[in-house]
């Protein structure tokens, strides 16, 4: 592992300010680490400079005006899910946390840390291999070789990698702001948003500058979330990446018309990806099966799929169908 | 023969189970060596062609860093390491395969190495690669002969006009991917050269006898000058059964620079320096009358070995065992691609063998419109088919049997595809399960100490198995003492030279060898003997001997999703005297998991372009986790064989992986509707 800096500053502006300051040609902050440190043994990430950012007071679960929540970026992915505020509010969030990684990691693992880890393509972790993620320029090896757990949404020529995070694709759904302290202040990213498609230059994962440090999660007031799921298929039981997820809330009036919907997809894109226009399609209308399907049908009129993943495509129109179906209560 | 339940196991509690949950046990790479240097691997990152050049600059520049060792200046192996070119370390600039060893950087610490390793540039001069196995590749050959000496091909009749003629046949071919070993503990070693010029080794080892004569040959070494000390060793599943490149890249570096060595692989590294399975397409001819008796039987592999070295997996050789056919046919054929060296994963062999042959069956009894346990029944042989030798002892009929009615397969409607649970379709299934039961030479010291206590010393191997507590049932009841009164001392090249743990041959050789040396030491009336077994094993009946089994799985797949999950797995074997049965049940249970990895999840993937294996870690190849395991058991009837060794045993370290894909694979046609041949059974293959 290259030898580097560890710097643990008292607040955000200190850490913002070690970082910008630091002249360090790689700097990065340390959450859980259980992300970062992982790709520093692998030379993936080379820092010269780690801030330690899991002990500047960002560590708590706070209810907002209006009934929302903001969530700090130090508090551990564990924490987080079994808060009880969140898991009424907010079901389909902690179900999302539950299903990433494991209990160990869980507990390590910081919520900046986990929306801002690194996707799990194995051309990006290797470094004998061509990455134009990790090394721009040098070509996408996915493309050519192994990629069954691909992109097919939202993709380019440069990078078909898909954004690993579950935690992500829940947020999205509610629509999650995030806060960010800059070296020009703070501002509020909107989820959808924080993360980018490839586009050509898919070494950026996110809209964030060097510097920019994550502080805060907060979670809007959103009735329908109360009536949410997350749903993920994986190769194995557990502790194992999404293949294709859906995180859902639906809300109908008494007479079954769905007021609000929320859908995203996670495993399919390099972003979690809101399907804006399934929800587009189903609000204002009655919730049944052949409606989840057409909507199903016209937000993944956009996929792409790849050589490999072509299955994930009805795989996400099965997801989604299903997991709004069992949230109205009727067959699927 | 009755059968016993599991709720009734109980019998020795692992002996060194305290000190390895509290860490008190040490492991190669533990132990405390003064003045020890620490060694990183660097590989290839080319799967064919020539190193052109390192520039070791920048690694050298490191202030922590002492060596780098590459073919340029690495000590030279013996002449005659030719024979094992995996061993033959650093010695040549060719490259073989993606993953294969070019360099090894020793520093003062693990981060020093690991970073000089980073900074080490290798230049290459690369080729095309050809990693892809096909049944049509031109390069396929018809091997001399395969793993364990089988033969390459067999047969007997005239399988292809029975084939012909058959009221009914099943023609289909299966594939299965590279699987891993991947035990927990990776490969590792500490060297130490003494000045005198002996070298001791901590090593992770099967048999560190064997693999200390194995060293002694390749560094050119007088054999009484190599010692390998592997007191614990957190699993292998063969890939630990001979030395690897570790061992020997360890000795060079000590030796190179004076002082103790230690190295461990990466995680990464054992997806290539170590052995897998190789890939197999397996092509399955069966043909039979309309009552289901088998008329031909037609069994073809076609696998992969690396262009250093061949090893050819026996995978057709369950056919020359399992059933009655007058008419079969049975072959291998090898090429020999850019890719890492396979070798033994447990139950070479019969594990990939039995998927195609027992998928074959099931395959059969549907188009007889039999009862898949009635056709194996109905098609048992009185002899082994290929030899025509007697059976020591054949309990597959019992096992069947006795599984159906626990399993409570009666009940079951052969109807596939139309048991629907909410989301999911549910279905069972059952395989057969085999592995030959032998026995190797190995000798023993038994010592009767002045405080009523034994010492019993054999250079075998405890891998997890809990082969040290077996030992010590197995010498107890020949001295006819408390377990508790006896010492087993294993796991060093200095005790009695003893047989490897593999094949499922340990406790067998080795308590053939306990078992004589304090029967001896009884009749001696006290002090200490020491014994070898040569002569019992060369006068062993020739006899066909094998384990039996047979395994049912019942799964639950999501129409939505296509994901399979085990819901229920029960195996009952036949597999002669159950010496200890608290570690017997976890080790059919153990194999029967793997098999469950094997059919459900379990693939390294090769890039086509470069051969680098993509997915070389945890996150990407997947095991079998907690939650993918909730209700695996396994039993066994009593099985009497007086014609095997002292104990009545046979090997149980491998059959429990043997049929259990087949098994899951079954179930999943029962399910669904949908045959899947090629594993894993992945949920892209079903959705
Ligand atoms: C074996 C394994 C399995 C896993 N399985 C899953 C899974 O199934 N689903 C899933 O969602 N995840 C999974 N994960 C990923 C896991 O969720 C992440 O590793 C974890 O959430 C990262 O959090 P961390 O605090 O450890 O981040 P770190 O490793 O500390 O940091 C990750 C990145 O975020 C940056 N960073 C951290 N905090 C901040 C901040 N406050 N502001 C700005 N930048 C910051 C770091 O610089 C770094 O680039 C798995 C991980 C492992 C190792
Ligand atoms: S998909 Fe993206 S991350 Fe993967 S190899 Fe291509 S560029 Fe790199």
């Amino acid at each position: 592992m290259k030898p580097f800096r560890f710097e643990r500053p008292e607040n955000a502006e200190g850490a913002v300010a070690t970082l910008t300051a630091s002249g360090a040609e790689h700097a990065r902050y340390l959450g859980g680490g259980t992300n970062l440190v992982d790709l520093m043994r692998l030379g993936v990430e080379t820092p010269d400079l780690l801030v330690d950012v899991a002990r500047l007071g960002h560590d708590a679960v706070r209810e907002t005006d209006g009934g929302g929540l903001r969530v700090g970026a130090a508090v551990r992915n564990s924490d987080l899910a079994r808060d009880p505020l969140l898991r009424t509010r907010y079901p389909m969030v902690s179900q999302a946390l539950l299903s990433g990684a494991s209990p160990q990691l869980r507990n390590l693992a910081t919520i900046g840390g986990n929306l801002l880890q690194r996707t799990r393509c194995a051309y990006f972790t290797d470094t004998s291999l061509d990455c134009n993620k990790r090394d721009p320029g040098s070509g996408c090896g996915a493309l050519d070789g192994e990629h069954r757990n691909h992109a097919i949404l939202g993709h380019s020529a440069a990078c078909i990698a898909t954004h690993p995070s579950d935690l992500a694709v829940a947020l999205t759904a509610v629509g999650a702001e995030v806060l960010v302290e800059g070296a020009a202040g703070e501002r509020h990213i909107p989820m959808p948003g924080l993360h980018r498609l490839p586009g050509d230059a898919p070494e950026r994962d996110t809209v964030l500058d060097p510097g920019d440090l994550i502080v805060a999660i907060q979670l809007p007031p959103l009735e329908a979330a109360r009536r949410s799921s997350y749903r993920k298929v994986r190769d194995r039981a557990s502790f194992s990446f999404a293949v294709v997820s859906v995180a859902a809330a639906l809300q109908c009036d008494e007479d079954g018309t769905i007021r609000d919907v929320r859908i995203a997809l996670g495993g399919v894109a390099h972003a979690p990806w809101r399907a804006e226009r399934a929800e587009e399609e189903l609000r204002g209308g009655p919730a049944t099966a052949e409606r989840f399907a057409a909507a199903a049908a016209a937000e993944l009129d956009q996929a792409r799929p790849l050589e490999q993943n072509a299955f994930k495509v009805p795989l996400a129109r099965n997801l989604i169908v299903t997991v709004l179906a069992d949230l109205a209560g009727v067959a699927a | 023969m009755t059968p016993v339940s599991a709720a009734t196991i109980d019998g020795l509690r692992r002996i060194e189970g305290r000190d390895k949950v509290t860490g008190a046990a040490r492991y190669a790479y533990e132990q405390q060596i003064e003045g020890v240097a620490t060694a990183v691997a660097v590989t290839s990152t080319i799967a064919k062609g020539r190193i052109h050049g390192f520039d070791a600059g920048e690694t050298l520049a490191h202030p922590r860093v002492l060596e780098v060792l590459t073919y340029e200046n690495a000590p030279r192996v013996a002449e005659d390491a030719d024979s094992e070119p995996e061993l033959a370390v650093l010695q040549t600039s060719a490259v073989a395969y993606h993953g294969q060893v070019v360099a090894l950087v020793i520093a003062e610490t693990l981060e020093a190495a690991r970073e000089g390793a980073r900074l080490l540039a290798v230049e290459y001069r690369e080729q095309t690669p050809d990693v892809e196995l096909s049944d049509s590749h031109p390069g396929l050959y018809k091997p001399d002969k395969v793993n364990a000496g089988f033969p390459t091909d067999e047969g007997t009749g005239d399988p292809d006009r029975a084939l012909e003629k058959a009221d009914l046949v099943v023609d289909a071919v299966y594939s299965t991917p590279n699987d891993h070993n991947q035990p927990m503990e990776p490969h590792a070693t500490v060297a130490t050269w003494s000045d005198d010029g002996h070298l001791t080794l901590y090593d992770s080892t099967q048999g560190a006898p064997m693999a200390a004569n194995s060293v002694s040959k390749i560094l050119g070494v007088d054999s009484g000058r190599v010692r390998i000390i592997s007191h614990h060793v957190g699993g292998g599943f063969g890939s630990k059964g001979t030395p690897r490149p570790n061992v020997i890249l360890a000795a060079l570096a000590a030796q190179a620079l004076g002082r103790p060595v230690k190295l461990a692989l990466t995680r990464q590294q054992l997806f290539t320096m170590v052995g897998y399975r190789t890939p197999t397409i397996q092509r399955v001819r069966l043909g039979a009358n309309a009552d289901g008796t088998l008329t031909a039987l037609v069994h073809e592999a076609f696998e992969q070995s690396s262009t250093i070295k061949e090893f050819a997996e026996q995978t057709t050789t369950c056919s020359r065992v399992m059933y009655a056919s007058p008419n079969r046919r049975t072959a291998h054929r090898l090429v020999r691609l850019d890719v890492p060296t396979p070798s033994w994963k447990r139950a070479p062999g019969e594990a990939p063998g039995m998927f195609a042959l027992e998928s074959a069956i099931d395959e059969l009894a549907v188009a007889a419109g039999m009862d898949p346990i009635a056709l194996r029944i109905a098609n048992e042989p009185d002899v082994e088919p290929e030899t025509g030798r007697r059976f020591s002892s054949r309990n597959l009929v019992a096992c069947l049997r006795e599984g159906a009615r626990q399993f409570g397969w009666d009940e079951r409607d052969p109807t596939p595809g139309v048991r629907r649970e909410g989301r999911f379709l549910v279905g069972s299934g059952v395989a057969a399960s085999t592995y030959p039961a032998r026995r190797q030479p190995s000798s023993a010291t038994a010592r009767a100490n002045d405080d009523g206590t034994y010492l019993v010393r054999i250079g075998a191997a405890d891998i997890g198995t809990g082969a040290r507590t077996a030992l010590t049932r197995i010498a107890a009841t020949a001295l006819d003492v408390d377990p508790s009164r006896v010492v087993v001392e294993i796991g060093d090249s200095a005790l009695p030279f003893a047989m490897l743990a593999g094949g499922s041959m340990g406790t067998a050789s080795w308590g053939s060898a306990v078992v004589k040396a304090c029967r001896a030491l009884v009749e001696q009336g006290g002090g200490e003997v020491e014994v070898d077994t040569k002569e019992e094993v060369a006068a062993d009946a020739d006899l066909a001997k094998h384990g039996f089994g047979a395994q049912f799985a019942q799964v639950r797949v999501d129409i939505d999703s296509g994901e399979t999950r085990v819901d229920r797995m029960l195996g009952v074997f036949a597999v002669g005297k159950v010496i200890e049965p608290r570690l017997a049940r976890s080790q059919l249970i153990g194999g029967m998991v793997m098999g469950l990895g094997m059919a459900l999840m379990e693939e390294a993937i090769l890039d086509p372009r470069t051969g680098a294996t993509v997915n070389h870690d945890f996150a990407g190849y997947h095991v079998p986790v907690n939650a993918d395991v909730t209700d695996v058991e396994a039993t066994w009837i009593e099985e009497e064989d007086a014609e095997l060794n002292p104990m009545g045993s046979k090997g149980i370290g491998e059959i429990g992986i043997t049929g259990a894909p087949a098994a899951i694979a079954n179930a999943v046609f029962h399910a669904t509707g949908r045959r899947v041949r090629d594993l894993p059974i992945r949920l892209d293959r079903l959705l």
